[in-house]
């Protein structure tokens, strides 16, 4: 098993740090992951995104230019990642700001409204509502090891956000819909 | 030959000079200045303890003379040099040797940053105003109108810009423990050097910054000139421009 | 069981040094390898292991900082970026005349110039060929995953002392940035014995060690030259280092080091799947070039295609290792252009029509 994702926003919507929490939640289930991230200068408001591998064979090639799941959180990063799915694959997205939406007819496609969601609690909880989303319509991650992940991430200072985290993924798996059938 | 005896000398080399015979011209003030800085390390008994740094220049033969470890840095980059070394062992006592070419031309950045970190080294900083080993070419301390082989009509400032007067930025700066500027013209300057010398390495032991000497000295073969007559042109008019003196000693500004 | 961790490669480097019992680390900031002075600065090593953490006020200090650490018989460290590691050639050109051991990373960015920060490989004749002015080598290691960055830090400082000779890390932006699990190397202590040669404080018991580059007698410098030259040849004897996938009977073989290689091995997966006979050959040391290696690896290929974020560097080893008998084309994107699986496939299959 094999899977290849990007998550793809603006720089300050979590993508980077989204991330690392699944890939720490695969190693947590001995899985071999990578991570690579566009880097650059991503300012809050500059276009970030991340290459999330998961598999059970050694991880070959860390950059790809087609992916089963697209995380998708900005119009820029729709209009270049939709294409690059791989059919059969999946495409997650928040509809928040996005004036087209996305077109394939042979991918799944999910929307999480975490923008609206996050903005009703603590906005800083977008991403891991968005991360709710992936695991319910993607659910490779046992939910222990997801959190064991954030656990390994985040900061030990932040381990009071646990709780608050982990309520925020459960509120995302509850959230995201199916948008169409393939 | 009963007049050489222990109570009748009166000067010897220091035992740390290794015999080879110096590479300056003759009337240099480089010599005097690189024989009192290894009569300091005998008379401290710091010899295991002491690593040089010769730069790029007319002291790059350093290590000829010194029976001590010498590394050989890169021009302009000594002070860096003693930095990394120092940083790795600091219980030792580590000094740089430096024309004016070296420390505050291409190396002014490392210089600056050296002196304002507060490295716990000893500078030594030989200012004749030209570049003696090239052939006489100016230096950032040439001072206005002076003749060099690259400035045949003498400095102009307007063109050329102002002799750089180094040591009185390095005094100003925080990491600066002891800065001064010294001579070596007559015996009684030399005395000074030597004293200004002693205590650049006696403040190692106290790790409380750098400190910084210059010594003005004359370059007669690249001032086309004797001896005596580019001591005195020294006096007369490199002087006004690098007046001799303490300019902070324990860290506090005297000028 | 070693202890496993989610890292950058510029994270794993910097927590190698540390545990590789290094000394000292001076380095300057430079995207996109400053992870590793904020990783060490944040470490603070200097309370644990007692190794220094210094910010120098150039990458020009920083490796004449090195130079004076390094004189001392220390384990000594810097990294920077392809820029910055332009402005350390002459540093490194003085350590390798001083016969000084240490280790520098290099994790490349696209030039020339100031370039981009995005990653290349285009620093591969700077890095191979020596970089500054001189006739001297460095030993260049190519590491390809987090794992190789925190496993060469120890490597590279055994092979610098082993030859007294300055050991390149050379990575990229891809594998400084990205993030893979790593067994993070034991702890070591650091340096204890003092080498003879160092300039450590002349004992009564030696003689005075000098450490310098220069000899004003041109026959003494020629000797000099002809005992580096046979201390690099030996390299190229002993410290080939290289990996050989899918070679044996393979038609068409990507050669590639770094993320390159990362990316090929992908490509040659999927041309496997297509029923190309594709391989890989992977050189970890890009000097000394592992050049009979991939001579035996290549005896059954039709052609090779030299794989790398530049316009063409590599091959040029490629082509000297198979003397010429067999194809040799180049693909890469390149001034921070990274290529994609797909795209090396593509390369690969040209050899067919």
């Amino acid at each position: 098993m094999t899977e290849e994702i990007i998550i793809a926003g603006f720089g300050g919507q979590g993508v980077l740090s989204m991330g690392k929490i699944l890939a720490y939640s695969g190693i947590m289930q001995g899985m071999e992951v990578s991570w690579m991230p566009s880097y650059g200068p991503e300012m809050r408001g500059g276009t970030a995104n991340v290459t999330v591998i998961l598999s059970d064979k050694p991880v070959s090639s860390p950059v790809l230019n087609h992916y089963d799941t697209a995380i998708i959180l900005n119009q820029q990063s729709m209009d270049k990642f939709e294409p690059m799915v791989k059919p059969g694959g999946i495409l997650l997205y928040d509809n928040n700001g996005i004036t087209r939406h996305p077109e394939r007819a042979d991918i799944a496609i999910y929307c999480v409204e975490a923008a609206v969601e996050a903005a009703k609690t603590d906005p800083r909880i977008f991403n891991m509502i968005v991360l709710g989303g992936y695991l319910a319509v993607r659910p490779i991650l046992k939910l222990e090891n997801v959190a064991a992940g954030l656990r390994k991430t985040l900061p030990e200072r932040h381990h009071q956000l646990i709780p608050l985290n982990r309520q925020a993924i459960s509120t995302g798996m509850e959230l995201v819909k199916e948008v169409n059938k393939k | 030959m009963e007049i050489i005896s222990k109570e009748n000398l009166v000067y010897r080399p220091s035992e740390l000079l290794t015999g080879a015979t110096f590479n300056f011209c003759p009337g240099c003030g480089h010599g005097t200045v690189v024989r009192l800085v290894m009569e300091v390390v005998e008379e401290m008994g710091i010899q295991s303890e002491t690593i040089g740094i010769s730069p790029v220049g007319c002291s790059v033969l350093l290590y000829d003379f010194y029976n001590i470890d010498v590394i050989q840095a890169a021009h302009g980059r000594a002070t860096a040099v003693a930095t990394g070394i120092k940083r790795v062992l600091p219980e030792k006592y580590v000094f740089t040797y430096q024309g004016d070419g070296d420390l505050a031309a291409i190396g002014t950045g490392e210089t600056i940053h050296t002196c304002n970190r507060g490295e716990n080294i000893a500078v030594i900083f030989i200012n004749n105003g030209i570049y003696g080993m090239t052939g006489g070419q100016m230096a950032p301390t040439t001072i206005p109108e002076m003749k060099t082989s690259t400035s045949p009509r003498g400095r102009n400032t307007d063109t050329m810009g102002y002799n750089l007067s180094i040591t009185e930025m390095i005094a100003r700066l925080e990491g600066a423990y002891y800065v001064t500027r010294q001579a070596v013209h007559n015996s009684a300057a030399v005395r000074k050097t030597k004293r200004a010398i002693r205590m650049a390495f006696e403040n190692q032991k106290l790790n409380k910054g750098t400190s910084f000497i210059e010594v003005v000295s004359s370059c007669n073969s690249g001032y086309k000139m004797t001896p005596l007559q580019a001591n005195r042109w020294m006096e007369e008019n490199m002087f006004p421009y690098y007046p001799l003196g303490d300019m902070k000693v324990n860290g506090v500004l005297k000028v | 069981m070693k202890e496993l961790r989610l890292m950058k490669g510029n994270e794993a480097i910097a927590e190698a040094a540390i545990r590789a019992g290094a000394d000292a680390y001076f380095g300057y900031p430079i995207t996109p390898q400053s992870e590793i002075l904020e990783y060490l600065a944040d470490q603070n090593p200097v309370e644990t292991t007692g190794m220094v953490v210094l910010q120098a006020e150039s990458e020009v200090a920083a490796i004449n900082m090195v130079y004076g650490a390094a004189s001392a018989g220390r384990r000594v460290m810097t990294s920077s970026s392809s820029p910055g590691i332009s402005l350390m050639t002459e540093g490194i050109s003085y350590l390798a005349g001083a016969e000084l051991p240490c280790v520098i990373v290099n994790v490349a960015r696209g030039g020339p110039g100031l370039g981009t920060i995005q990653p290349s490989q285009a620093d591969y004749f700077q890095s191979t060929r020596g970089g500054g002015h001189g006739d001297y080598r460095l030993l260049v290691l190519a590491p390809a995953s987090v794992q190789e960055m925190a496993d060469f830090v120890a490597l590279g400082f055994d092979l610098a002392f082993k030859y007294r000779n300055p050991v390149l890390i050379l990575s990229d932006g891809v594998i400084g940035q990205m993030m893979e699990k790593v067994e993070l190397p034991e702890f070591r202590p650091r340096r204890k014995e003092n080498e003879s040669w160092a300039t450590t404080g002349k004992t009564p018991g030696r003689e005075r060690n000098i450490i310098t580059s220069l000899n004003l007698d041109a026959c003494i410098h020629e000797q000099h030259n002809i005992k580096l030259q046979a201390k690099y040849r030996r390299m190229e004897e002993e410290e080939t280092r290289c990996e050989a996938i899918l070679c044996d009977d393979a038609e068409y073989i990507a050669v590639a080091y770094g993320a390159s290689a990362r990316i090929s091995r992908k490509a040659v997966e999927q041309a496997r799947e297509q029923g190309i006979r594709a391989g890989l050959f992977r050189p970890v040391t890009l000097f000394p070039f592992p050049a009979r290696e991939l001579k035996t690896a290549a005896k059954n290929a039709k052609g090779l295609l030299s794989v790398e974020m530049s316009a063409g560097q590599m091959i040029e080893d490629v082509r000297l290792a198979v003397d010429c008998r067999i194809p040799v084309k180049h693909f890469g994107r390149y001034g921070g252009v990274v290529h994609a699986p797909g795209e090396v496939l593509e390369a690969i299959k040209t050899f067919q029509v």
